[in-house]
């Protein structure tokens, strides 16, 4: 459940990234089908909200469907999504990009001359916005080509 | 005024505040298509791919052959961690998006501007100042909602390099696994005077974990901003200064 809400919290940024609305305020209005935002429940209105994008009140068949496998630049993306009750139940990776697939893990002790904060959203204006876009758009596309098979 | 264009699969930003730029701004688009036509490792015409075929090397170009010493310096530079051979194929990848910015940035100035920006799938030099204030603001994304910022910085004549990814399968998809690390780095900012280094230090930082906050905060003038997967940041000191405080 959990992962597709995450994933297509990610699907519709591009969209609008792509647009150039980022150099205004970043802080915009979220598609309908991310109504519960990606970061924080699991639940089942949340995916089934999920369920029905990226293509609105299609219902999808049941079964694994495969994505193409989309060259972001760094690697390939690609996706196989699995339908259960004409909900998206699962998405995996088939591929991404080893690059940015490195597991990296931290240990818990934070050295004594770096800071630690909690994240929190900024509503400043900014003008340019840094961040790891690409395999987002990968991911859009190839779900949404396993999507059109289902 | 700004453009974007879809090239090298990211959508690739200039804006150019200075007067007479349209003709200019065309020739940045170009050259990142020629970058794209010699480098890339997915199309089969590109020099790259010509040489994981087999190229012999006294045929390889001057540039491409400074590109990959650039990188095999990175290398060593990184201790390893910087790294272009996968799986027997070169693939420079991590370095040749920094290095294109930084040189359609300098062209630009140059060609005597002095305020603008060059962002390439969230890489980005800056120069002068924008339309709307001294320097330059910029967001930093928050990995966990792309459609929000989490800092906010200001910066002129500066670069900002964000390595990570916002899908990694598992780690991010199954957050409530007790077995994953306490935590692990989501994304990891750089910010430094140039972008071929901000980009190609934050690629291998990214992939050092901790210790790429350390390896970043040695290096004089470079600053580092991490998100880890408990919704946290780590920053080094110096990079407070750059911050731009929330109302």
């Amino acid at each position: 459940m959990k992962k597709v809400v995450i994933g297509l919290g990610v699907v519709g940024v591009f969209a609008v990234y792509s647009l150039g609305i980022r150099h205004q305020n970043p802080v915009i209005s979220k598609p309908s089908s991310l109504a519960s935002s990606s970061s924080s429940s699991g639940t089942k209105s949340a995916s089934s909200s999920a369920g029905s994008s990226p293509s609105g009140s299609k219902k999808y068949k049941d079964g694994t469907y495969t994505g193409s496998a989309v060259n972001v630049y760094y690697g390939n993306v690609q996706v196989s999504a699995t339908v259960s009750n004409g909900k998206i139940t699962d998405v995996k990776f088939l591929q991404y990009p080893y690059t940015h697939a490195t597991s990296v893990y931290i240990n818990k002790q934070v050295m004594p001359y770096l800071k630690q904060e909690a994240i929190k959203a900024q509503n400043a204006n900014v003008q340019i916005i840094s961040g790891a876009t690409y395999t987002s758009e990968g991911f859009r596309q190839s779900l949404q080509s396993a999507l059109a098979k289902a | 005024m700004r453009a974007t264009e879809l090239i090298m699969g990211m959508p690739i930003t200039v804006e150019i505040c200075d007067h007479g730029a349209s003709d200019h701004m065309k020739q940045v688009f170009d050259y990142f298509r020629t970058v794209d036509e010699r480098y890339s490792p997915y199309k089969e015409t590109s020099e790259l791919s010509a040489i994981n075929n087999g190229l012999p090397k006294k045929e390889w170009s001057e540039e491409m052959r400074a590109v990959l010493g650039m990188c095999e310096e990175t290398e060593q530079q990184t201790d390893g961690f910087f790294n272009i051979r996968h799986r027997g194929k070169l693939d420079p990848s991590g370095l040749v998006k920094g290095w294109a910015i930084q040189q359609a940035a300098d062209q630009l100035c140059s060609k005597g501007y002095k305020n603008f920006y060059i962002e390439a799938g969230g890489d980005i030099q800056v120069y002068g100042n924008s339309l709307d204030n001294e320097g330059w603001r910029v967001g930093i994304r928050n990995p966990f909602n792309t459609q929000e910022v989490v800092k906010v910085i200001q910066l002129s004549d500066y670069a900002v390099a964000t390595s990570g990814t916002y899908i990694r399968g598992e780690h991010i998809y199954n957050p409530h696994n007790n077995n994953r690390p306490a935590q692990e780095a989501q994304s990891l900012t750089v910010i430094g005077p140039t972008i071929y280094d901000a980009d190609r230090f934050a690629t291998a930082a990214f992939a050092m974990g901790k210790q790429g906050m350390a390896f970043i905060d040695q290096l004089p003038g470079f600053e580092a901003y991490m998100i880890t997967d408990q919704q946290t940041a780590i920053l080094t000191k110096g990079f407070e200064k750059y911050v731009v405080e929330a109302h």
